[in-house]
Parts: C-alpha cells; sequence; structure tokens
C-alpha cells in the first residue's frame, strides 16, 4: 500500500532535483567552517544521498531507515560519516548533513501544496525518514569514534612501557600516564620478562610522568616491587614529585621498605653503588678528547 | 616414593625443584631438608624453582616455612630463579614471601650465601681469636 505523500515526495525530488541540491549544498556550506570540506565533494555527496533516497522511495520501501530497501542510504551515510569522524568534524556537524536537508525540502514542499492536510503528511513522512537517517549517522559517528580511541589506547599501552637498559644490571621503567590495573599488568610483566632476560638485579621504576598517585596505584606500585623482589631483583622508584609525596603520606600509603628517591638521577646513583661501581670526574677529559683526535690522524 | 635431591656443597645445601611440585612432595622436603640442615650443620640453602612454571598458596607457604625453619637452625635460605609468572600468581595470591632471600639465578644465589658464610666465619674466626687474647 504506497503512502501518497511518498509519491508526492518523490515527484518533488524529481521535478526540483538542482534547485534542492543547490539550497541544501548552499545551507550547509553556511554553517560550516571554512574550508573543512570542498564545496564540489559536499556537492556529490549530497546528489548521491538524494539520487539513492529517491530511488528507495520508488521502490515502495516502507519509511524505515532499518529496512532491507535502504541499505543503499545507510551504507553511502556511513561512509561518508566516518570519514568525517576522521577529518574531526563534531557529531553535531556529521548529523547535521542529513538534517539540513529539511530546510529547504521542507520549503519546497509548502509550495508545491496546496492543500494544509496532506501538507502536514508529507512533512511528517519526510521528517521521519531524516530524523532516522540522522540517528544512523550519529550511530556510525560514535562507533568509528570509539574505534579510533580503543586503537589510541592500545598504541598508547604499546608505547608507554618502555623498559630500558641503563647499565649492565640496571633496568629502568620510565612509566607515563595513570596507571590502572590492565596497565599495570602489562608493566609488570615485560619488566619481570626483562630482568629474566638481562640479569639484572636492580630496577628503578620511575614515575615522573604518572600525574597522580592514589591507594591503587601504590598498591599497584607495590605489587611491581614484590614481584620483582620474588625473582631476586631490587626494586628502586624514583621521581617521586613534591605533591605525590605529600598524597602518598595524607593517604597513609605505607610503602613499606620499598627504597624511593625524588629522581632518577639519585636511584641510578644508588643502583650503581648496589652494583660495587660509582661514576667518578675524569681530569681534563673533553681538552684530551679534541687533542688526541687530530694525533690520531 | 618421589623425592627432590639435596646436594650438599660445603657449608650449602642445594635442592632444584625440577617437576611440578604436589602437596606430599613439599612435606617430604621439608621434613628432608630440615634433618639435612642439622645432620651437617648447614649455613645456607639455595633452593632453585627455576623449572617451577605453577605455583599455588600451599607452594608459596612451604617455601616461606622452609626458610623459617632454616632461620630457627641457623642457616640462610636463598630462593632463586623464580619466574615473572609465578612471582605475579606469588603476589596476587597476597604472598610476598617476606623473610626470604631472593635471586636471579643460581650463580648469584650461590654467591650471596658465599659472602653469609664468609662473614659468619669471620665473626666466628675474631670471636676465637678475642677469647684466645683473653
Amino acid at each position: 500500500m504506497p503512502d501518497p505523500s511518498v509519491n508526492r515526495l518523490v515527484a518533488v525530488i524529481d521535478e526540483r532535483f538542482d534547485e534542492l541540491l543547490r539550497s541544501w549544498t548552499a545551507d550547509q556550506l553556511a554553517t560550516l567552517r571554512r574550508g573543512q570540506i570542498a564545496e564540489n565533494d559536499l556537492r556529490a555527496q549530497c546528489s548521491e544521498l538524494l539520487q539513492i533516497i529517491r530511488r528507495a522511495l520508488v521502490s515502495g520501501a516502507p519509511l524505515d531507515a532499518e529496512a532491507q530497501a535502504w541499505s543503499g542510504a545507510r551504507d553511502l551515510l556511513a561512509r561518508i560519516s566516518m570519514s568525517r569522524a576522521q577529518q574531526g568534524f563534531s557529531p553535531a556537524e556529521t548529523a547535521t548533513f542529513v538534517l539540513s536537508l529539511k530546510r529547504p525540502l521542507f520549503g519546497i514542499l509548502r509550495s508545491a501544496s496546496r492543500d494544509t492536510d496532506s501538507l502536514a503528511d508529507d512533512i511528517w513522512s519526510a521528517t521521519l525518514l531524516l530524523d532516522q537517517l540522522a540517528l544512523h549517522t550519529t550511530d556510525v559517528y560514535l562507533r568509528a569514534r570509539q574505534e579510533l580511541i580503543s586503537r589510541q589506547q592500545q598504541d598508547m599501552l604499546e608505547l608507554s612501557t618502555p623498559v630500558v637498559k641503563l647499565w649492565e644490571g640496571v633496568l629502568a621503567l620510565p612509566m607515563i600516564g595513570t596507571l590502572d590495573s590492565s596497565r599495570t599488568q602489562v608493566v609488570m610483566e615485560s619488566l619481570l620478562q626483562r630482568i629474566v632476560e638481562t640479569g639484572s638485579d636492580v630496577a628503578i621504576l620511575d614515575i615522573t610522568g604518572v600525574p597522580t598517585v592514589d591507594t591503587l596505584t601504590a598498591q599497584h606500585l607495590l605489587k611491581t616491587v614484590t614481584a620483582a623482589r620474588l625473582m631476586g631483583a631490587e626494586c628502586i622508584i624514583s621521581g617521586i614529585r613534591p605533591q605525590i609525596a605529600q598524597t602518598i603520606v595524607h593517604l597513609g600509603v605505607d610503602l613499606g621498605d620499598v627504597i624511593t628517591k625524588a629522581t632518577l638521577a639519585d636511584a641510578f646513583k644508588l643502583a650503581l653503588s648496589r652494583l660495587g661501581l660509582g661514576i667518578m670526574r675524569q681530569r681534563h677529559a673533553p681538552v684530551a678528547a679534541h687533542a688526541a683526535a687530530p694525533t690520531a690522524d | 616414593m618421589d623425592r627432590i635431591p639435596i646436594l650438599r656443597m660445603g657449608p650449602v645445601l642445594l635442592v632444584s625443584i625440577q617437576v611440578d611440585m604436589h602437596d606430599e612432595l613439599a612435606l617430604t622436603l621439608q621434613d628432608d631438608l630440615t634433618n639435612a640442615i642439622t645432620t651437617h650443620g648447614a649455613r645456607g640453602v639455595l633452593i632453585d624453582i627455576s623449572a617451577v612454571s605453577v605455583v599455588d598458596s600451599f607452594m608459596g607457604r612451604m617455601l616461606a616455612n622452609i626458610a623459617g625453619i632454616a632461620r630457627v637452625l641457623d642457616a640462610t635460605t636463598v630462593v632463586v630463579g623464580m619466574q615473572p609468572a609465578v612471582a605475579i600468581t606469588l603476589v596476587e595470591l597476597g604472598l610476598s614471601l617476606e623473610g626470604v632471600r631472593t635471586a636471579l639465578n643460581v650463580e648469584k644465589g650461590m654467591a650471596h650465601l658465599q659472602a653469609v658464610v664468609a662473614s659468619a666465619e669471620v665473626f666466628s674466626d675474631s670471636s676465637d681469636d678475642a677469647d684466645g687474647a683473653h
């Protein structure tokens, strides 16, 4: 049973396609920031969507964007939405792509219609359809964003847990970012693995890049230190900033007999002395290096 | 019945656990080790668990017990070669083995025990000298 308002919609799109397209594109270009999208691309996208909508309407599909007949429109919107999500459009700007069709479409419907009742029907049908398509756009947009975020999280997890070797037998783990359970697990595993591989006696956990320390973070740190001790390596925690030192004391966190140092340099010095090593100043070192170079040639 | 061999290297007893520990085996080891410490007058015990990949709370407690018993008998215990996964499991179980010395491998554990034994001998030598002086 074809809805008469659908037929009227198709007729309007057919007859005044160019006018509709021009007005729709102009509306969007007015709201978008300059240079966000090329006018030609936008017109091509608008024209493609209009044609797909027309085809679906002609096929007599129900005004339900979830239906099979609308899959073409859904796919196109998904593609546009994804690319906009990656280009940094806001969700509102992305949804506006579909919603901005309302003003020109309603205007044309009104000028084409003579009867108030049928006009109300037409507008209702168009609104129903466009709202659903706009919601779909937002859905896809959010999904694309979500994927982006989780991929970045994964990248960050891998990037932010390097275990570096400072000296034979001394490892350092510069931690950056908030320490939550899953990250601590990764940090702990990679540290312990590297301790086994390198046979290091001392590991320095540097928390200069950790923004805040709460009881949970402290507990995670203590677990890492204990696990390293169980394997026979000593842990030094360094890079404790003044505010964090205050927080630790105010929270009543018991760091037990864990060695803590204010800076990585202090921790490194201690680690070297544990290994029976030390750093000393060379006499005339820079001069000797420069003087030695020409004679060597 | 299975037994874990206890090897004697001078003042140090060497235990290498190469099989998965079940409870009975752990208890037997505890008995044997206690006897061996008293019989040989050992000053150090080195337990190598580098081949152990699975650990439970009983095993963790057993290690702590052995260390405690050895300490009462005036011997130092060093647990060496713990795998990362085992260490993480023990920490998650809340067993931090307080009072048990650890080392990365047998070499480092042995070096530590020898230092402990040597310092004990120096101490007893000096006390002998002091006695002799009087």
